[in-house]
């Protein structure tokens, strides 16, 4: 199997990477601190945490924090690994250069 | 796709992952102020007891309680000059001073500080003294090595030093006064000064 084939083309996008990186660190990221965190509109950010979520790599709460309603994003354990897949295949590809 | 970007890539989920879980903004020189404080505390704790207390500290006394306003003095203006201090440094990088990472940052620093500080209170309760300064030494490492894990990496080894001197005062308790001196001023001297060289120059 060659390296190219552990590239994910789910991750193959800024701001997808940044999600993924964020939540691999922590917890939990609501969707305000992961907004500012990556410097991205609302709607940028919204379409690329639903096409991780649809790869069932991020799983999303919704919930109410008083009245307010608050999205919170976790990795799931499919996410943990092919992320970890992922960054071992970009490791492997630079230090081949 | 280069391997340029693909190195791009790399270093900016590295650089994502330590801002969303670490607090940087710690500032060295706050360090620095803590160990003067501290160091002029002692002075005074040192003058007081060998005036008025013939050398030795009696519990229930009018010097202790003193001795006790000054640590609680230095404790306080250590923790004010370390709050504006670290909020200037904060807002020169444009992060926030209150969020996530600094928040988990004081609360993990809390849970071994809180313990010690309760475990000396009791055991001082109960007459036994000849341990707190080794005590608070040894507490004060564990809470920065618990720190350590959410903020800036180097704050462990300030904790592993602390606990070593704290482990040698518990050893010799007449030199009690002086480790402390060592561990709470000197030492943040020190370290405040390479922190401040290290992150915060540049």
């Amino acid at each position: 199997m060659s390296i190219i084939n552990n590239i994910n083309k789910v991750f193959d996008h800024r701001i997808r990477l940044g999600i993924m990186s964020i939540l691999m660190v922590n917890e939990y990221a609501d969707f305000n601190m992961l907004k500012e965190l990556l410097e991205v509109t609302d709607g940028n950010l919204a379409s690329h945490a639903k096409a991780l979520e649809t790869a069932e790599y991020i799983k999303v709460e919704k919930q109410f924090i008083g009245r307010k309603p608050n999205t919170r994003y976790s990795t799931t354990k499919l996410g943990e690994l092919e992320f970890k897949k992922h960054i071992d295949a970009l490791e492997k590809l630079i230090n081949k250069h | 796709m280069e391997s340029k970007d693909y190195l791009k890539d790399i270093s900016e989920i590295k650089n994502l992952m330590n801002k969303s879980s670490r607090f940087i903004s710690l500032s060295g020189l706050s360090g620095i102020m803590a160990g003067v404080y501290a160091l002029i505390g002692a002075a005074i704790a040192y003058y007081l007891v060998m005036n008025f207390s013939y050398g030795t500290l009696i519990l229930d006394g009018q010097i202790f309680r003193w001795v006790l306003v000054d640590l609680i003095l230095v404790a306080t203006l250590s923790i004010i000059t370390g709050i504006i201090l670290t909020t200037k440094k904060a807002k020169k990088h444009g992060s926030k001073i209150w969020d996530a990472t600094s928040k988990r940052l004081v609360f993990n620093f809390l849970i071994p500080l809180v313990v010690g500080g309760l475990y000396i209170l009791i055991i001082l309760n109960q007459q036994k003294y000849g341990q707190a300064g080794a005590l608070m030494l040894i507490f004060y490492g564990l809470a920065l090595i618990n720190a350590s894990k959410y903020s800036i990496g180097d704050i462990r080894y300030l904790g592993f030093a602390e606990i070593i001197l704290g482990l040698t005062a518990a050893l010799l308790p007449g030199y009690g006064f002086w480790l402390w001196v060592l561990g709470f001023g000197i030492l943040h001297i020190i370290y405040g000064t390479w922190m401040h060289f290290k992150y915060d120059v540049n």
